[in-house]
C-alpha cells in the first residue's frame, strides 16, 4: 500500500432531527484499497457514503475526499469520484451506448476518448452485440456490471458502491468482484457497502458500523483473529447483536 | 455548453422514445381541440318545455307555435293541469313550465291584458336563466305582433319605445368557437409546459437517476436548462399544432400577427415551466406531482376566465385571477386572435407574465438542491 490517504474522515456526524444516523465516525482509506463498509440495515452506511459523495450535508465533523473538503469543495470532489447507488441508475430507455456516452459526456470527456473507451468496455462486458439495445432489455446482472463500468468510465480516483450486488445471482456477483479487483489494480480506490459477509473477505480492510458508529475496523484476517471466529459472518453477528436500532 | 448538449440530447431521445409522451403531446391536443369547443358552447338549446294550456284558444296555440318554432325549445309535454307539469319538472323531464290561464284570449281581447305564468327549474342555473330570458323575449315579441295587428292605423305609435340595435365587434356572429378554441389551446400549452415537465423531473427522482446526476459535476443551472428547454420547445410545438387545427377545423385565422402570439407564448412557457420545476422540487413521487397538478389545473381553468367571465366574478375572486398566469394568456390569445392586438397592446400582460417567470424559476432554482 502506498500509504497515500484518499479519504480522511474525522468525527463525521449526520443528524436528522433528534435521530443521529451517523455518530462521529472516523477512519482513513488508502489509495488503491478496497474498503468494505459493513452494517445491518439502518446502521448508517448509506448516509455516511452519501456525505462523502457530496449528496448529503454533514451535521458536523471533518472529511476530505480525494484531497478536497466535503463542505467547501464538494463540486471538485464530484469530478474525482464515481458513484453507484443501491437503485439501478442507468436510463432504461436509452441504449447501452447512449448511456455510456451520456454519463461520459457530462463528466466532460472528449468524443475521441468516449468512442475508444466505449469499444473497450463493450468488449470486456461482451456487450458488443447489445450496444444498440435499450438498457431496460438487458438481464439484471448485465445491467449491474454495465452500471459499474459507467461509474468508473471517467477514470475517477475513488468509486463508491452502495450495495452493488444486491439481488444479483452468485455467478454474476463473482464476476462483479472480478471487475472491482481490476478497477483497484488500475489504481481506483473502491469504497463498497455490502450485506454479504463472503464479500467482506474480498476487501483489503473492512469497517463494521453498528447504530451509526464504527465498532470495528481492520483487515478481515485481523478481525477474525481478534473476535476469535472462523468467518466474517460470525464477526458480524457478534457485533450486530449489540445493535439497538432495528432495520429500516 | 457541451454538458448541456449531452443533457438535451438525452432528454429528446427519451421523449421521442416514450410512446405515452408522444400521445400526450400530439394526439391529445388534436382530439381535445376537435371535441371540446363543440361541447363548451354557451348557447342553450333543447330547453324542455312543458305547457299547461287552460285556454285552448287560437291565441294560445299561436303562442305555443311561436315558441317551439324558435328552435330553442322542445315541447316536451302538453298538460292540462299544473300539478302534472310540475311532476315533469320533478322527474327532470321539463326545464320550464308555461301556464296559459283560462280565458287568456278573451281577457286579451276584451280587457287588453292577460297574464301568463312561468315556472323554471333552477337546478341548472345557466339553462334556467337563459331559458327564462328567451321565453320572456319570445312572449314580448308575440305581444308586439298582436298589438300591431290591433292598432289599425298605426301612423304614430301612441307609446314611445326605444329600439336597441346592437352590433357585435370582433366576433360579429358571436361564434363561441372563436372564443373557446384559443382558451382551450392555452390550457393545453399550460398542461404540457408545467405538468409534463414536473412529471419528467420527478420520474428521475423515483428511478434514482437524479441522484446519479447529482454526483456528477453537472451544475444546477445546466440540469435545469436541460429539463426546461425540451419542454419549452414542446410547448411551442403544441401551440403550433393547435393554431393549425384552429385554422383547419374552425377557420380561425388570427387577426393579429403570429409573432405576437409566439413572443407571448415563449415568455408564458417560461413561467409555467418554472411552476413545473417548483412542483418537482417539492414532491418526490409522480403521484404527488399529479395530485398537486390536478388541483392547480382546476383553479387555473375555473379562475382563468376560460368558461366564465372574470368581470362577473366577485372582487376577491378577481384578485385571485390576477395571480393566475393562465388568465393572462387566455386574454392575450383572445385579444390577438379576435381583435388583432399587437405587442404594444399586450405589453402589460407580457411584463406580468415575465414577472411570474422570474419569480417561479427563481424560487425553483433556490429550492432545488443537489445536496440534501
Amino acid at each position: 500500500m502506498s500509504g497515500e490517504k484518499v479519504i480522511m474522515v474525522d468525527g463525521l456526524t449526520k443528524r436528522f432531527g433528534a435521530f443521529t444516523a451517523v455518530d462521529a465516525i472516523s477512519f482513513e482509506v488508502n489509495k488503491g484499497e478496497i474498503f468494505g463498509f459493513l452494517g445491518a440495515n439502518g446502521a448508517g452506511k448509506t448516509t455516511a457514503m452519501r456525505m462523502l459523495c457530496g449528496l448529503s450535508m454533514p451535521t458536523s465533523g471533518k472529511a476530505r475526499v480525494a484531497g478536497y473538503d466535503v463542505y467547501q469543495e464538494n463540486e471538485k470532489i464530484k469530478r474525482n469520484i464515481g458513484y453507484m447507488s443501491q437503485k439501478f441508475s442507468l436510463y432504461e430507455d436509452l441504449t447501452v451506448k447512449e448511456n455510456i456516452r451520456f454519463y461520459a459526456g457530462i463528466y466532460g470527456k472528449s468524443d475521441h476518448f468516449i468512442k475508444e473507451k466505449t469499444a473497450v468496455i463493450l468488449k470486456q462486458l461482451f456487450l458488443e452485440k447489445e450496444a444498440n439495445k435499450l438498457v431496460g432489455s438487458l438481464p439484471p446482472g448485465w445491467k449491474q456490471k454495465l452500471a459499474f463500468s459507467v461509474a468508473i468510465f471517467h477514470e475517477p480516483q475513488i468509486v463508491f458502491l452502495d450495495e452493488p450486488t444486491g439481488g444479483v445471482d452468485p455467478v454474476t456477483r463473482r464476476e462483479f468482484w472480478k471487475m472491482i479487483y481490476e478497477a483497484a489494480e488500475a489504481g481506483i480506490t473502491v469504497f463498497v457497502t455490502t450485506h454479504y459477509m463472503d464479500e467482506a473477505e474480498y476487501c483489503s480492510r473492512v469497517c463494521i458500523m453498528v447504530d451509526g458508529r464504527i465498532d470495528a475496523l481492520d483487515t478481515p484476517q485481523a478481525l477474525k483473529k481478534s473476535f476469535n471466529t472462523a468467518s466474517m459472518d460470525d464477526v458480524f453477528i457478534k457485533l450486530a447483536r449489540k445493535a439497538v436500532r432495528t432495520g429500516d | 455548453m457541451r454538458t448541456l448538449r449531452f443533457l438535451l440530447q438525452k432528454e429528446f431521445r427519451q421523449i421521442f422514445r416514450d410512446p405515452s409522451i408522444l400521445r400526450v403531446i400530439f394526439i391529445m391536443p388534436v382530439f381535445q381541440l376537435l371535441i371540446l369547443p363543440w361541447a363548451a358552447d354557451y348557447e342553450v338549446k333543447n330547453i324542455q318545455l312543458s305547457v299547461v294550456d287552460h285556454d285552448h284558444s287560437n291565441y294560445s296555440r299561436r303562442l305555443i307555435g311561436k315558441i317551439t318554432s324558435s328552435g330553442y325549445f322542445k315541447l316536451e309535454d302538453y298538460n292540462n293541469s299544473y300539478p302534472n307539469a310540475l311532476y315533469d319538472i320533478e322527474k327532470d323531464k321539463a326545464d320550464l313550465i308555461l301556464e296559459i290561464p283560462a280565458f287568456f284570449e278573451k281577457n286579451l281581447v276584451n280587457q287588453n291584458e292577460s297574464t301568463l305564468f312561468m315556472a323554471i327549474n333552477a337546478i341548472n342555473g345557466v339553462k334556467a336563466n337563459l331559458g327564462g330570458a328567451y321565453l320572456g323575449s319570445i312572449i314580448q315579441d308575440y305581444n308586439r305582433e298582436i298589438r300591431l295587428k290591433w292598432i289599425q292605423f298605426p301612423r304614430f305609435s301612441p307609446e314611445t319605445t326605444i329600439e336597441i340595435e346592437s352590433s357585435n365587434w370582433y366576433n360579429p356572429q358571436m361564434n363561441y368557437k372563436y372564443f373557446m378554441v384559443p382558451g382551450i389551446l392555452v390550457i393545453l400549452v399550460t398542461l404540457v409546459g408545467s405538468f409534463l415537465a414536473s412529471l419528467n423531473i420527478v420520474k428521475e427522482k423515483e428511478i434514482g437517476t437524479i441522484e446519479q446526476i447529482n454526483v456528477t459535476p453537472v451544475k444546477k443551472y445546466q440540469f435545469i436548462l436541460g429539463k426546461l428547454i425540451p419542454f419549452w420547445i414542446l410547448g411551442l410545438t403544441i401551440l403550433s399544432i393547435g393554431l393549425l387545427i384552429a385554422r383547419l377545423a374552425y377557420g380561425i385565422i388570427p387577426s393579429g400577427s403570429f409573432l405576437t402570439i409566439y413572443v407571448f407564448a415563449a415568455v408564458y412557457l417560461l413561467a409555467v415551466l418554472g411552476l413545473g420545476l417548483l412542483i418537482s422540487t417539492y414532491t418526490s413521487t409522480q403521484q404527488q406531482a399529479m395530485l398537486i397538478s390536478f388541483f392547480l389545473m382546476m383553479i387555473f381553468i375555473l379562475l382563468g376566465g376560460l368558461y366564465t367571465s372574470i368581470d362577473s366574478m366577485p372582487v376577491w375572486a378577481q384578485w385571485i385571477t390576477k395571480f393566475n398566469p393562465v388568465t393572462y394568456f387566455i386574454e392575450v390569445m383572445r385579444m390577438v386572435i379576435l381583435k388583432g392586438s399587437g405587442l404594444g397592446d399586450i405589453k402589460r400582460h407580457l411584463l406580468i407574465v415575465l414577472g411570474f417567470a422570474v419569480f417561479l424559476n427563481g424560487w425553483a432554482v433556490v429550492s432545488y438542491r443537489k445536496r440534501a
